[in-house]
């Protein structure tokens, strides 16, 4: 179009856009959620991936800034024979600033799904609270709630759109579904895993190790507490990301309950007073 | 560009190019779907071909994933195009819930593609009713039934296309629960409902079945003519029956 020409924008804007466009009737829905809402849509003529890159994957960054996507933070869970664990601390970092240590890292999606946060604070809440609401959908729509596998797999389709953008999200979809206990690892690359036990974050070595040394399926109800307590508290102690409390909650079959809220200052004194 | 609705109401509420697609309907031949108890049974009413054409190559009875699967009456052509999208969101939604569909999520779907096509600009309704039988994950037998305007019910039995109304008629009258009692009487019960209807019994006729965890199985000309000879002699000993007691 000769507007178009003129304004110099015709090199971004693709022509033929009326007419190749598919009405809405015809688009199959293969779940593919927000790309196309004008809330994140990406300006014309820019690439937010090609942008990134130069920031974040290069020695050097870009006019000396470099910007580092860590998950600066702690959150385990397991599987066990009475159910799944979930433990996470709550503190949240700006570089070496601690914004707050009271922040909120599981969100609890339905009484049988919940959701941890490690990474960017504002992605992960953000995003979780998309797949709270089209969980809630799915209810409404198929009288049944979603299944764990489910919910996982839409939230890695959600990210994916937006792969090289720079989100940062580690997150650990947990919940009880007609397939029994479930429990899935999902990033911010869209990898999407199964598994019995994970752990992310800064911190999530600490986590690792305990966690490791401590686990077998056959732990009980008060050994399994004691274990993503633990878990949790050794990360906080010595990664400078993780601190605050411990916020643990265990999911059921009949649904999920938090378990305890402690300080880890608190969890210092009750740990190394045992040693004596 | 298309910006203009062809299916517009009338002054009493209707909407006649959905009214009239439910004609084409009723020009179609005959299908009939039973739901029994651990099976659930599709019958069609072949249409003679001619002398060159080869016969298997019109299939009136599709399926749509293994445990899902559909006869309609109607358009043929508009058949194809919504099979074909049921079948890519029966896939779809293995990739991204990871199990396979419920019948009912399956017949919801292509109702509202149904219905899209009722409110789009240039677009007409689709000319066909769907009959779609299948098993759900824990094992229930479903059948449900969806017409040109988008609607979709469940049904214990039903019949779409010609002479339907003779066929329900005829379910309403003998769908007991010993007439379903087994799979063979289940099929039996569908070979008999389209015999109301269809010249010249069983070689005019094309039945399939899907039991529990098995997929979609059509039956040979063989073992329909054998079926179709069972009833023959049922009836003609109910008639001697009959006869006597009078």
């Amino acid at each position: 179009m000769a507007l178009l020409d003129v304004c110099g924008i015709s090199d971004w804007v693709k022509e033929d856009g009326f007419n190749a466009e598919r009405a809405s009737v015809d688009k199959v829905n293969h779940f593919n959620f927000a790309a196309q809402t004008p809330e994140l849509a990406v300006p014309v003529g820019v690439d937010p991936a090609e942008f990134l890159r130069p920031l974040v994957d290069s020695e050097e960054g870009v006019d000396g800034v470099k910007i580092n996507l860590e998950h600066g933070t702690t959150t385990l869970a397991f599987k066990f024979q009475h159910g799944v664990m979930v433990a996470v601390d709550s503190r949240a970092s700006a570089g070496s600033y601690v914004s707050t240590q009271m922040f909120k890292k599981v969100i609890e999606i339905n009484p049988f799904l919940l959701g941890t946060m490690s990474g960017s604070a504002a992605d992960c809440v953000y995003w979780e609270r998309v797949l709270a609401k089209e969980c809630r959908i799915y209810k409404l729509r198929n009288k049944e709630r979603i299944s764990v596998s489910a919910a996982s797999k839409l939230l890695a389709n959600m990210v994916v759109n937006y792969r090289g953008m720079g989100l940062s999200m580690g997150t650990m979809i947990c919940g009880w579904d007609k397939k029994g206990p479930g429990l899935y690892y999902v990033d911010d690359n869209g990898l999407r895993l199964c598994g019995n036990m994970f752990s992310t974050g800064s911190g999530n070595t600490y986590a690792y190790g305990v966690m490791d040394s401590g686990y077998r399926y056959d732990l009980s109800v008060p050994e399994a507490y004691d274990l993503a307590q633990r878990a949790i508290f050794h990360a906080t102690h010595r990664d400078a990301y993780s601190g605050g409390t411990v916020n643990m909650y265990h999911m059921r079959e009949t649904g999920w309950i938090k378990v305890s809220q402690e300080d880890v200052g608190d969890l210092y004194h009750r740990f190394f007073n045992e040693k004596k | 560009i298309y910006d203009r609705a062809i299916t517009v109401f009338s002054p009493d509420g209707h909407l006649f190019q959905v009214e009239y697609a439910q004609e084409a309907v009723k020009k179609g031949s005959t299908a009939v779907g039973i739901r029994g108890k651990d099976i659930v049974v599709l019958g069609v009413e072949k249409k003679s071909v001619a002398k060159l054409q080869e016969e298997r190559t019109v299939r009136k009875i599709c399926t749509l994933d293994d445990h899902v699967c559909m006869a309609f009456a109607g358009l043929t052509a508009d058949a194809r195009i919504v099979i074909n999208r049921a079948r890519v969101e029966c896939q779809s939604h293995r990739l991204t819930v990871e199990d396979p569909v419920t019948v009912e999520y399956i017949t919801r779907h292509i109702a509202t593609l149904k219905q899209r096509y009722t409110q789009s600009n240039g677009r007409r309704p689709f000319g066909i009713s769907a009959l779609i039988v299948g098993f759900d994950c824990d094992g229930t037998p479903r059948l449900y039934q969806t017409d040109p305007s988008g609607t979709y019910h469940a049904w214990k039995a039903n019949a779409i296309g010609r002479s339907a109304k003779t066929v329900r008629e005829f379910l309403e009258k003998n769908y007991t629960d010993e007439a379903i009692a087994t799979d063979n009487e289940s099929i039996k019960l569908a070979i008999k409902a389209l015999l109301e209807v269809v010249q010249s019994g069983g070689k005019n006729i094309e039945l399939a079945v899907i039991r529990r965890n098995q997929p979609l199985k059509l039956l040979e000309s063989k073992e329909l003519e054998t079926l179709v000879t069972e009833i023959e002699k049922e009836d003609e000993a109910e008639k001697k029956k009959q006869k006597k007691s009078t």
